[in-house]
């Protein structure tokens, strides 16, 4: 299983930092993150299952995208990006 | 007592005062988020308030003992834009209806005061949605005015994509453009066509078939609730501005704040002044009495001019985008500083307390 690790108000929505998930995408495991937490929703992904705009994930420290492949013990950070502040 | 919630650029504001006197910041919430409107529910006693993180999209929250998100504020999954800001919230006149409207061009209903809502499918699955166009702020529903006593009747704004009217509680939609000449497009484009850019819309409530309406480059009354209009912006300084505010005791009142242009939208020969007009638009009376009277060139947002009381105990209040905070105890006629170095402000509302 993937780690997905947040944080700020994603790891308060989510009630915790590090989440071990299933899936053999990014796109899986976020969606699945979702699903465990209801309260998530919209938040990470909009209504259409889109990665928002101003969200950078990292698969093991690279910069990853929706349909990036995970293996077993990847690591996904989920993080507000810069070009988001304003 | 009077009570002002602003939203602004770094978040929502709480403000208390005396009427004609300077205001204090009495809380703040939201801190770095752009908040785009704060509205208080007297019947719930809710605070609603539309925040759009940058990072994790347009939510609207309700307080009673503690901040909840509100649920339903969602385009359909299969749909091909998601919602990107929610800019005005709206109380219905229904027990426990608020209404949202938000970017692009749609319309949610709530019937618990605002904890969860509804899409208006009527008005989302318009045909006409396809001609519509946003302005340089998006595709924002921005104005939701209702019909006193009337909770069926509707009539809502978006830039640009016009007037929209229902008689039917938002089953259906008719537009309600009739004699509006917008300037920023052939004269001879199809009138089905168009995408109007209506700026800011309110109903004189104690003649509701009336209303007004500030428009990209043009001011308008309606005397037949909204099917057509009539050009009224003879008089003032420039027809561009955004917000309007009304007087509700009185149906021929109405004030605006004129910018420069749309190509230099800031107050006009570098002096802040309000229009007021107490004849249906006939004539225009600058209210500039207290306002920054020189080297002043200020933008007033569409959201950030409020109004609350009535005739000559009319309070208004609006907000700068360089953070200045102006306000009037007597209908306009003289002005004060409320508060300075605020954030960037976006929308002001008011509520007059006892």
């Amino acid at each position: 299983m993937a780690v997905v690790r947040l944080r700020g108000p994603l790891k308060q929505l989510a009630g915790g930092a590090e989440h071990a998930l299933e899936g053999t995408t990014v796109n899986d495991v976020l969606a699945a993150l979702e699903t465990a937490n209801p309260a998530m929703k919209g938040w990470v992904l909009d209504e259409r299952g889109v990665l928002r705009r101003h969200i950078n994930v990292f698969v093991n420290g690279e910069p990853a995208a929706q349909d990036t492949a995970l293996e077993a013990d990847d690591r996904v950070d989920v993080l507000p990006a810069l070009s988001g502040g304003r | 007592m009077t009570e002002l919630l602003v939203g602004t650029k770094k978040g929502l504001f709480a403000l208390a005062g005396e009427p004609g006197e300077p205001f204090e910041i009495t809380d703040r919430a939201f801190p770095g988020e752009p908040v785009e409107y704060a509205l208080h529910d007297p019947r719930t006693q809710r605070l609603l308030v539309s925040v759009t993180s940058p990072f994790y999209g347009p939510k609207l929250w309700y307080a009673g003992d503690g901040w909840e998100q509100a649920e339903g504020l969602e385009l359909p999954a299969a749909g091909e834009a998601a919602l990107e800001r929610i800019w005005v919230i709206a109380l219905g006149e229904a027990e426990g209806v608020v209404y949202a409207g938000g970017d692009p061009g749609c319309l949610f209903e709530s019937r618990d005061g605002g904890a969860t809502f509804k899409l208006n499918r009527g008005l989302h699955e318009h045909p006409s949605r396809a001609h519509w166009a946003p302005g340089a702020g998006g595709l924002c529903l921005h104005s939701i005015v209702t019909w006193p006593g009337d909770p069926d009747r509707l009539a809502v704004a978006v830039s640009a994509g016009g007037i929209w009217l229902t008689d039917d509680g938002g089953a259906s939609w008719h537009a309600g453009n009739e004699g509006i000449t917008p300037r920023y497009i052939p004269e001879d484009m199809p009138p089905d066509q168009i995408a109007l850019c209506v700026h800011s819309l309110e109903r004189a409530s104690r003649r509701p078939e009336r209303m007004f309406m500030q428009f990209h480059g043009g001011v308008y009354r309606s005397d037949d609730a909204g099917a057509s209009w009539t050009s009224i912006a003879g008089g003032l300084p420039s027809d561009f501005g955004f917000p309007l505010a009304l007087d509700p005791a009185d149906p021929d009142s109405a004030y605006v704040i004129p910018l420069s242009a749309d190509v230099d939208r800031v107050t006009p020969e570098g002096r802040v002044r309000v229009f007021e007009t107490r004849d249906g638009g006939a004539s225009w009376t600058p209210r500039g009495d207290g306002l920054p009277a020189e080297q002043a060139y200020l933008t007033i947002l569409r959201q950030a001019f409020a109004a609350t009381g009535e005739g000559d105990a009319l309070e208004l209040y609006f907000g700068a985008t360089s953070g200045g905070l102006y306000g009037s105890a007597d209908a306009g006629a003289t002005w004060y500083e409320v508060a300075t170095n605020l954030p960037p402000v976006l929308s002001v509302t008011a509520v007059s307390a006892p």
